[in-house]
Order: C-alpha cells, then sequence, then structure tokens
C-alpha cells in the first residue's frame, strides 16, 4: 500500500523489459523516490562506470505517495550517475508524468543498458514496448510529446523526453515531462540520450491504494489546510518562487556576473511584480499559475513573450504561453549574466525546456564564458560573432538556442562552466562544485547554504537542504553544520516520499508522518522517517565515495571563500566553509576524510 | 383519445409513456407479438453471454410499471390496417379501433436465398427464444458459423466467443462491418478477431448448406466447405412492413415518415426500425435500426399523436460495437460528403482508428476505434454542427485533439 | 433548491484533486483514469477546463439506454447508473452529445457523475473554488440549457 510493489526493469542492450516485484524489505529501509532508487542504482551498476557508457544505470522513481490526494504528490526523480560530476545525480520532477508512471503499477522504471538505435518507451499498464524513435529522433521536447501523443492516438498519454541537447551529450542535459516540468540538473538527459533512450510515454488506469484510507484522507485533509492556511503558500501561490530575487537582492546574496557581485542592478526588471506589470505595450509576461500533479499551492507560472520583443518578432511558433520564470530561472538568465530583459528571460526558459537542458547550469555556463570574453580568454571568433558580455540578451538567448541544438559556441557551453574554464585555462572562474554551477545564492551571504553546495551529493546544489532561516539570522559558520545535516536528512526523506521540497512552507515533520504513516505499511514515526533520510544521504555519499569522490572535493571555489563579498549584509565576508566541515562530518558520523564510519554504517544498516 | 401502438419495442414504450405524460386522460394499447414482457433486443448478446438474466433484458423493471400508468398491453399481430376505417385487424382475427396509430413494428431477421438456408440447426439471433436455442446448442468446443459479420453479427460473436465455441465467420463483404466502419477499421476489427482465436473469411459467400454427418456442411464460393454444428444466421434485417401492403401507407424500405413521424395515411405514423425518415445531415429518409433513433422516433411520434406538434431534424446514424474487448464507434456521414473534407489517424499495431469527415469547418460525420472516453462529443459536434473555426486545421493535423477542440469551441460550457 | 456545480475553468490549475478525489469515491483508489470528472489542459497550461456530465434535463443518456439502467436521482437531480441494471451496451456513451459518460472497460459497465449522492467529491477537493456546488441558480444552468437545445429534437411550443 503506497508502494504499487511492482518495478519495471528495461535493459535497451537486449531489448526486453520486464516487470519484477518491488524488493519490500528495501523500501522499508529507503522508503522510496530518490531513496529507494539511490539503493536499486547503488545494487545495479559500479560507480565506477562511465556515466555516458551503457553500464550506467538510468532510474525514474515514484514514491509511496506519488499519485495520492496528498497535496504536491507528482513528484518523481531520476536517478543515476551524473556526467556533469561523476557523482550520484537525484534530479526530481513533479508536473503529470510521475503520478502516470504509478498509475501504470509501478514503482520504479530502470533503465539499463544501451540501445542499439534510438528507442522509445511506450507503457500502458502492463503492455510495454520499446519502439524505435525513427521520426522523433532530432526533434524537441515539445515535438516530441506532440509526435508520441499523435502516434498513439492517445492525448492521455504522459511524456518524459529528452530534446536535442540530451542527444547530442550535453552535460547538463535533462529529462522534461509534460513540456516544462523537468528533473533538471546533473545531466541526468544527457544518460538517457547516450543509451538511445529518446522518451518514455506512459498512460495508466490502475490507480494507488493506501493502507488505511480514511485515516490518510483525514490526515491528507488537515496538512492540506496547514498548507492553504500558510504565509508561505499564500506568497508561492501568488508570486511562485521567483518572490525570492527581492529578497536575495536586498541580502546581498544574488549572485551576479558569475559571482563577482552579490547583487544587481536590473532585478526590478524581472522580479515576481515584473511578471504581473503590463509593460509599454500592455504586454503581460505572466498569464497564469499552474500546479503540478496533485499540488494545492500551484507556484508554477505560465507566461509569454510580447510579439514584438526581438526574440520572437520573427518567430511565430514561440507566441505560445509555456513555462514562465522562476527563480532559478530568473536568476540564471538574469543576475549571473547581467541581462535585465524580462522576455529574453522568458525566451531563454522556452529555449531550455524546449530543447531539454538545465537553466541553472546553462545559465552558470555563460556567465562563465562572458567572464572569460571579458578578459579576452574567449575571443569573439568563437562566439558566432556574438559579443559574450555581461548584459547582452542577445548573447543570453542566442546562446540558449545554440545549446540546446548542439551549434557553433553553443557546443563549447555545453561542456557545462568547469570544463569550459578548464578550457580557457581559468579553471577558478568555474562556480560550482564538483562540477554542478551553484543555483542562486551566494555562500559568502548564506553560509550553512554554502555548506550545503559542499557537502552535496549531487554537487553544487540549493535544493538537498533548507537552512535559510539559520543563514539569515546568523552569518557566519558558527553552529551551521548541524542545522545543515539534519536539514538534508529531512530533505532526503522529503525526496523519498514523491511529495515536493515546498510544502516545507507550511508543514513540520508532523505533516509527513501522519501521512505516510497512514498511507504506508508498517509504522512510520518523525524518527524513523528522519532515520531514512539519513540513511539515503550516506547511501549516496557512499555511492560517490566508491566513484573516487573524497573530502577534497567538497571544496568550493576561491572565488567564495577567498574574495570578500563587495556589497549587502555580508560585505566583507568569505564563506568559512573550512571551519564548518570538519564539524560537518564529525556531525555525520564520517571520517576526517569524508567517508561514513563503520559505526555510522551500521547504525543505519548500510 | 384512443391511441394504438403495434410494437412493443424500444419505440413503442417509449411513445406509450410519453403518450401517458402527455394525454394524461388518452387510452394506450400496446401490441406486441412475443410473450415476453417488453425487452430490449440490444440486450440478447449479454444474455447470450450469461452477463445477465432474462429479466434484464426488460424494457422496464418496476413491477407493474405498465397496469401502473394505465398502458395496456395486447398480445398479438396486426394482419392489416385500415386508415380511412381507423382500425387495426389483427392476425387471430381481433380487431382493434384507433384515432391516432403508431407502426413500431420492427424489423425481423432476413436469410439469403441459398439451398438449405432454412435446414434445422441455422439460427437467427433476434428473440430470446432464438438466444435460447443458440445457448443451447452453443457448447463450448462446438463448431458454429457465424453467417454474417455486420453489427449484429458481431454482437452476437462477442457472445459466442464468451461461450467457448471454434467459431468461424463467414462475411460476404470485404471487411467486418461494413456497414459501420470503413476499410480501414473494418479490417483491424477482423485483425482483433483473429488474434482472439475466431475464424475471419472476408469476401465468401455461403453458395449452400446440407446435412452431413456430424451436423451441416457449408458450400462457399470458390469451393471451399466449412463443416459446423451450429450456424447462426445474422445477415441482416428488414423492416416489418409485409402487413401494410394494401394499407395504402406508404413504404420503400421502410415506412416512409415526414419531420413529424407521420406516414403518407392520416393519423398513422410510424418510429423505429419500422420507420425510414429523414437523415439529420442529407435530409434524404432512411432506416436507422437503432436504440437511439428508436427512442427519439418514438417520443417525437408520440407528442405529435398527442397533438404537440414536434418538428423531428432527422435521426442520424451511429453505432457502438464491442468486438471481443474493442469498442469501435460510427456517427453521421463517416463516409464522407460531396465536397467535404476528412483526416484518418490509424495506429493498426495498438488497434486505434480515428476519423473525422468535414463539411468546411464542421463535423458531419466519424469513426472510432479503442476510443472510449468521451466518444459522446463526436455525436454532439455532428448534431449540433459546431464550426472549429481554427481547431478544424489543427485536427487535420491530430484528429485526436477533437475533445479540446469541442471544449474550446464551445468554451467549457459545463 | 437543487445544487449543481459551478465550473470556473479561470481558477483551475490542473492540480487533479479533483480526479483523485472523484476515483477515490467511486472506485477507492486514486485513479484519475477512473475519474467521472476531467481536466482539459490547453496550450502548455495557459487554461485548464474542468469537465463533468451537467446532469443535463434533456437526459440523452437515460433516454437511450435500453435496460433502464439510468435513472434520475429526484433528491440530487444527478442521472445515476445503477451497475446491477447496466448491461454495458455503450449506447448511451455515444447518445450523450457532451461525452460525459463512459465505458469502463474493466467493470464492464458505463460510468458517470453522481455528484456523489449529494457531496461532490470533487468540489471538496478543489484548492482553489474552481469547482463548486451551489445552488442550481447560480451555475449558468441557462446558458447550459440554450445550449442544449441546439442539439435537441424538442418540441416547438
Amino acid at each position: 500500500m503506497g508502494w504499487q510493489r511492482k518495478i519495471l526493469v528495461v535493459d535497451l542492450t537486449k531489448g526486453e523489459a520486464k516487470a519484477e516485484p518491488l524488493n519490500m524489505d528495501w523500501a522499508f529501509q529507503y522508503l522510496g523516490e530518490r531513496g529507494l532508487a539511490t539503493k536499486y542504482l547503488s545494487e545495479m551498476m559500479d560507480p565506477k562506470a562511465d556515466p555516458m557508457g551503457p553500464d550506467n544505470v538510468l532510474i525514474f522513481a515514484t514514491g509511496p505517495l506519488t499519485g495520492t490526494m496528498a497535496s504536491t504528490s507528482g513528484r518523481y526523480a531520476v536517478v543515476t550517475k551524473g556526467p556533469l560530476t561523476g557523482a550520484i545525480a537525484c534530479s526530481n520532477s513533479g508536473g503529470k508524468f510521475g503520478a502516470e508512471l504509478k498509475f501504470a503499477g509501478y514503482d520504479l522504471l530502470i533503465v539499463k543498458g544501451k540501445a542499439k538505435k534510438p528507442v522509445y518507451l511506450h507503457i500502458i499498464d502492463d503492455q510495454v514496448e520499446i519502439l524505435p524513435a525513427d521520426g522523433i529522433w532530432g526533434q524537441t521536447v515539445w515535438k516530441t510529446e506532440e509526435l508520441l501523443k499523435s502516434k498513439h492516438q492517445n492525448p492521455l498519454l504522459k511524456v518524459a523526453s529528452i530534446g536535442e541537447a540530451g542527444e547530442k551529450g550535453v552535460l547538463y542535459a535533462c529529462v522534461v515531462n509534460d513540456l516544462h516540468r523537468a528533473a533538471g540538473r546533473s545531466g541526468v538527459g544527457a544518460v538517457m540520450g547516450s543509451k538511445n533512450l529518446k522518451a518514455v510515454a506512459v498512460h495508466g488506469s490502475k490507480g494507488v491504494r493506501v493502507k488505511d484510507p480514511k485515516r490518510f484522507m483525514g490526515a491528507v485533509k488537515a496538512a492540506k489546510e496547514v498548507l492553504a492556511n500558510s504565509t508561505g503558500r499564500k506568497e508561492l501561490t501568488e508570486y511562485g518562487t521567483n518572490a525570492m530575487i527581492d529578497v536575495m537582492q536586498q541580502f546581498g546574496g544574488l549572485p551576479t556576473n558569475n559571482f563577482q557581485k552579490v547583487q544587481f542592478d536590473g532585478t526590478e526588471k524581472i522580479n515576481a511584480k515584473a511578471m504581473m506589470t503590463p509593460n509599454a505595450h500592455g504586454h503581460r509576461n505572466l498569464v497564469t499559475n499552474k500546479a503540478c500533479f496533485g499540488c494545492t499551492i500551484a507556484c508554477g507560472r505560465i507566461a509569454h513573450i510580447d510579439k514584438e520583443h526581438f526574440t520572437v518578432v520573427n518567430r511565430k511558433e514561440y507566441w505560445l504561453a509555456s513555462g514562465g520564470l522562476e527563480y532559478e530561472t530568473a536568476y540564471a538568465f538574469g543576475p549571473v549574466v547581467g541581462v535585465a530583459d524580462i522576455d529574453a528571460l522568458t525566451f531563454a526558459g522556452y529555449m531550455m525546456n524546449e530543447h531539454g537542458m538545465d537553466p541553472i547550469s546553462f545559465g552558470a555556463t555563460l556567465a562563465a564564458a562572458m567572464e572569460l570574453y571579458e578578459m579576452g580568454a574567449i575571443k569573439k571568433d568563437e562566439t558566432d560573432g556574438i559579443e559574450l558580455r555581461f548584459g547582452n540578451a542577445e548573447a543570453l538567448t542566442v546562446m540558449a538556442e545554440k545549446t540546446g541544438k548542439g551549434e557553433g559556441f553553443g557546443k563549447i557551453l555545453g561542456l557545462g562552466s568547469k570544463r569550459l574554464c578548464e578550457k580557457y585555462g581559468h579553471p577558478e572562474l568555474f562556480m560550482g562544485v564538483k562540477g554542478q554551477e551553484f543555483a542562486g545564492y551566494d555562500s559568502r551571504a548564506l553560509q550553512g547554504m554554502g555548506l550545503g553546495y559542499a557537502t552535496s551529493n549531487r554537487g553544487a546544489c540549493h535544493l538537498k537542504h533548507d537552512v535559510f532561516a539559520e543563514d539569515m539570522e546568523d552569518q557566519t559558520g558558527k553552529g551551521k553544520a548541524v542545522p545543515v545535516k539534519k536539514s538534508q536528512d529531512k530533505v532526503a526523506m522529503i525526496d523519498s516520499t514523491g511529495l515536493c521540497l515546498f510544502v516545507t512552507a507550511g508543514w513540520g515533520l508532523e505533516d509527513f508522518q501522519t501521512q505516510v504513516d497512514a498511507a504506508c505499511e508498517g509504522e512510520w514515526s518523525v524518527e524513523r522517517l528522519l532515520e531514512t533520510g539519513e540513511r539515503v544521504w550516506n547511501a549516496e555519499r557512499i555511492f560517490n565515495n566508491n566513484a573516487g569522490f573524497t573530502a577534497k572535493d567538497d571544496s568550493l571555489p576561491e572565488r567564495l571563500l577567498k574574495v570578500p563579498a563587495p556589497s549587502g549584509t555580508a560585505k566583507g565576508k568569505v564563506s568559512e566553509l573550512g571551519k564548518m566541515l570538519p564539524e560537518y562530518y564529525e556531525a555525520r558520523g564520517w571520517s576526517k576524510d569524508g567517508r561514513p564510519t563503520n559505526e555510522t554504517i551500521t547504525r543505519l544498516g548500510l | 383519445m384512443n391511441y394504438v401502438i403495434l410494437g412493443a419495442g424500444p419505440a413503442g414504450v417509449i411513445a406509450a409513456e410519453t403518450l401517458r405524460r402527455t394525454d394524461p386522460n388518452g387510452s394506450v394499447t400496446i401490441v406486441g407479438d412475443e410473450r415476453e414482457a417488453p425487452y430490449s433486443r440490444m440486450a440478447i448478446p449479454y444474455l447470450l453471454a450469461d452477463n445477465i438474466k432474462p429479466a434484464g433484458t426488460h424494457l422496464r423493471h418496476g413491477a407493474g410499471h405498465y397496469d401502473k400508468l394505465g398502458i395496456t398491453l395486447r398480445p398479438g399481430r396486426a394482419a392489416r390496417i385500415d386508415g380511412a376505417a381507423k382500425s387495426v385487424t389483427l392476425e387471430d382475427g381481433g380487431k382493434i379501433s384507433f384515432d391516432k396509430l403508431l407502426i413500431a413494428t420492427g424489423s425481423r431477421p432476413t436469410r439469403p436465398p441459398i439451398p438449405g438456408i432454412d435446414l434445422a440447426g441455422i439460427e437467427s439471433c433476434w428473440t430470446l427464444k432464438d438466444a435460447a436455442a443458440i445457448a443451447a446448442r452453443a457448447k463450448p468446443g462446438g463448431r458454429v458459423v457465424l453467417m454474417g459479420a455486420g453489427f449484429i453479427g458481431c454482437i452476437i460473436l462477442e457472445a459466442l466467443h464468451a461461450r467457448k465455441v471454434d467459431l468461424t465467420v463467414v462475411e460476404m463483404a470485404d471487411r467486418m462491418v461494413a456497414r459501420m466502419m470503413d476499410k480501414t477499421g473494418g479490417d483491424m476489427i477482423g485483425r482483433w478477431c483473429e488474434r482472439q482465436g475466431v475464424k475471419v473469411m472476408t469476401s465468401t459467400r455461403v453458395t449452400a448448406i446440407e446435412k452431413s454427418k456430424n451436423g451441416l456442411r457449408l458450400a462457399l464460393d470458390g469451393g471451399r466447405h466449412l463443416e459446423a454444428d451450429l450456424v447462426v444466421c445474422a445477415t441482416g434485417v428488414a423492416p416489418n412492413v409485409r402487413f401494410l401492403e394494401a394499407s395504402g401507407v406508404k413504404t420503400e424500405f421502410g415506412v416512409l415518415v415526414d419531420h413529424h413521424l407521420a406516414s403518407s395515411v392520416a393519423n398513422v405514423y410510424a418510429a423505429g426500425d419500422v420507420a425510414q425518415g429523414p437523415e439529420m445531415i442529407t435530409g434524404k429518409t432512411e432506416v436507422h435500426a437503432i436504440q437511439p433513433t428508436a427512442s427519439e422516433h418514438g417520443r417525437i411520434a408520440a407528442l405529435n399523436m398527442a397533438g404537440q406538434p414536434t418538428h423531428y431534424r432527422g435521426s442520424l446514424s451511429m453505432n457502438v460495437l464491442n468486438t471481443l474487448g474493442l469498442v469501435s464507434s460510427s456517427f453521421g456521414q463517416w463516409q464522407g460528403v460531396p465536397g467535404g473534407t476528412m483526416v484518418e489517424k490509424a495506429d493498426p499495431d495498438h488497434s486505434r482508428y480515428l476519423r473525422l469527415c468535414f463539411r468546411d469547418d464542421v463535423v458531419v460525420g466519424a469513426l472510432a476505434l479503442g476510443l472510449t472516453q468521451h466518444v459522446g462529443v463526436l455525436r454532439g459536434l455532428v448534431q449540433t454542427g459546431i464550426r472549429l473555426g481554427p481547431w478544424k486545421q489543427r485536427l487535420m493535423g491530430d484528429p485526436n485533439l477533437v475533445m479540446h477542440a469541442y471544449l474550446d469551441r464551445t468554451k467549457g460550457l459545463a | 433548491m437543487q445544487k449543481s456545480l459551478l465550473i470556473d475553468p479561470d481558477k483551475c490549475t490542473s492540480c487533479l484533486q479533483c480526479e483523485m478525489a472523484c476515483s477515490f469515491e467511486h472506485e477507492g483508489a486514486f485513479n484519475p483514469a477512473k475519474s467521472r470528472i476531467k481536466i482539459f489542459e490547453f496550450e502548455h497550461g495557459r487554461r485548464a477546463i474542468p469537465y463533468t456530465c451537467t446532469q443535463c434535463a434533456e437526459a440523452w443518456c437515460l433516454h437511450a439506454c435500453p435496460v433502464e439502467a439510468l435513472v434520475r436521482n429526484q433528491a440530487t437531480g444527478a442521472v445515476e447508473v445503477k451497475e446491477d441494471v447496466c448491461v454495458g451496451c455503450k449506447v448511451c456513451t455515444i447518445a450523450c452529445p457532451f461525452g460525459t459518460i463512459n465505458y469502463n472497460q474493466s467493470t464492464g459497465k458505463v460510468a458517470k457523475c453522481d455528484l456523489c449522492g449529494g457531496d461532490p467529491q470533487c468540489a471538496a477537493a478543489c484548492p482553489t473554488g474552481a469547482i463548486t456546488y451551489v445552488d442550481s441558480d447560480w451555475t449558468g444552468y441557462e446558458r447550459m440549457k440554450q445550449w442544449a437545445v441546439k442539439t435537441d429534437n424538442r418540441p416547438q411550443a
């Protein structure tokens, strides 16, 4: 109950698909989604395997609450070894695909091997087909969904696919589902492309049942009320996540011009209010807000671009409404590249969704390229005639499209910031950890965020912990290790349920507990949930250790460690990672070289 | 007012109920020629498949339904009518007079004129009695030949398959359900049946049937033969109009009726399978032997009979069929109309098919295979003539967006 | 006063809570594929329209049923499917010009909105007020009726 107790294993090398029972021992230990997929991945592959080779394993994982009436129950995770980082990749996504996969009867879809020719999966409940992707390979994400629904004459199909970026090995290519929701980070889409798997199209009619329906419905109703009444939820609904940009601007934690600055002159042109305010032509960027499956928040933005804007004036096909700016896209197409043109940002977002790329990594990579360009390390004859200067909106939109399509300088941008900076002889300009670019928070202003970035198992990531409250209250590194550790465990647990992290706008641990316990077999206390999260975190860490990662990879760029923040509330401060990290290892029960001790391994039953 | 209805099928019963509602003081009599309570032929296959009991076929379930409404059920079969004298003579010699008469005598199965067609062991499947006879003889493993893969044949096919007989279907046309499916759809249904172990022989004619040692021997054109324990004949139906020959009531295939369901003789109306009435799109008269038409005919004929002039826009041919689990449906002018356009989308591997036929930007007909959700909207589109505007072009690209087109054009009125 | 579902597509975020609530009520599982109410999305989510039976006065489904398996609940005004009577002939599914009664292949019966006996769970679950259950006067019922006239062969009084 909660679980479907069945997984689908597809071996693309052999061209076989078969359903197997879910390992319930693992389910009781790792819950689902992120955790359960981590366990399966660790058991099924050598962590040293080439992430772009056939020995990598790609897992689409739902959680026990995915597809239930719990708010935000649409989450699924894509777990694999990431090509951008070489570490375990765990990218989760909303939309409707994940719930649909669960309705088809599967907790996990595990993809092994590599198809000889491009294929896609067509799953209608028990009927699973590996079909040739003729006519679909080479198409955009948007076109792929349209073609598959049309080909199978089934508007009810939910589709997760890669665009050209994933096919061409852009190292931060993502898996996009439902047109503009994405398992975004670490290049999970490139892995899918490396397996010659273009798309997964699924429709399910088996439904999801829970252990104690009556108690579950009571818990769900109560939790939804808590969420509905919370201030955080109300702001997310009204303004979306981009409300954050004003907060970071004021605070001075808004990475600007590749982290050379921490505040951006122009946020008022790209913030949540700007999205809602008509421009001189009376064009309003924001069309409406939209929910993922089961979500009672609806932070998603649907926007459209002013028809007179240079990006679309001669391209009617982009006059449609589609996924609009969220905080991370606003950051990645805005401050970090110095652009304050809301339509250009929105267009860049369309490019990410349409071609299947991670906006954070793209924006941050472009930012590094701009810095390299401005210092003369990259020449104009390499950039297809585009001035790669901070603030150039055309550079943003043209390069977004070129990168997605694998054209010209876009091919270089598709390597990610780390490789790009190394290529041009300035590795220090890479702003990220373990090969993955930072999200929109500066570690000098937010100390706990820095520790979270440094220790995140998938490389730099803002979504694997949540210590904003602590960070904003106290801007030193003191006492951050334990809250970061605890928060990481909690988030790992949430990521293993099938629910969205954003419900923490209103929910405490008890709200998760009542719902999980009513849905899933066994007894699920808050303690057990947190221990599960800790187990998941350590399992990921062990995967990374086995892949070759050590304590020295838990680091931040020199710019954050040595160059003081130039303005804002943290003016003059640098990241205190050096102090926090040993405390963190201690709190984790890890050795000094960043490995879980035998005691920790035993305690968590790893 | 004295109303007499000939026929106790859906058209007759609905007419009687409508008359009672509209004219509470009138006398309403239904003349029926089967001994069972009024029942639905639609339900017979489900009885044959043992899904329901005989009472499950009844049109109305309330105890004493007809008594309570003051509707008289009179056993008998009309032999002739006299419009001038306003009377009906029954085969049993009885005479009934009327002020208004409704002919709702339905249709009867027809058999092709071939030698041996009336031998024992050859059954039609039309009445509850027929169904009982087939049920008694269609034993698991028994060799059954179904003559005719039309709409009714396909419904019986389902029931026979459920009885686990060794089934062969012989059909003259080049495909199954030729009158409700084009070649693409009919062939997809045929392949579907074959995959489930039914032998399908299209473009095949039975030329003679004779008794053999173990049953019946069917000669087919081209010199082939089939052996069978039971032959079920579903080669077509024809309206029951023979008793009208001397009545002056004009008939072609069925009783010709106008937009008020009135026949050529004053005070005589016709409804249901026996009526040849206006078709909604072309305006030509057609016999649509289907439940929805019977139901509408019955209701509208009754309103006109009771003195509420009611115009009938015409019937829309539509059918829905479940062939061993594959649901197909057809609506209106699915063959297309002169000067019109059409779009087809087929996925034979998954037995899905959709065809839309347009006049300008209006849907005038549709075929669907494997579609069960919101399928009625195809009727809605044909019947209301909604102009699709820009959606026409999009549907030409992907007809499966038809529900979106419908909702967008009706602004989600709901 | 009879009540009806009032649907305001402008408020719909397409979260499908209604579809889950509906299927839970009728099937005991969260299963949008079996929901009697369906959300249709347009253009990448620009618009979403919840769609279900309006319990129309015409009741095309009810009149088309050959075995009287569809009956009007006089208390709620909903046309309900009597599952024990329905033979699964599907005639109602093609007769309903709104497409709001559907065949369920797994049960072999048809299914439609029954207003949950007067406490529609879709409305209870809707977080934005896009679906509410209100006195019929407020539902734009008249609008719907005008629409039904176009579809009808009704008496011209």
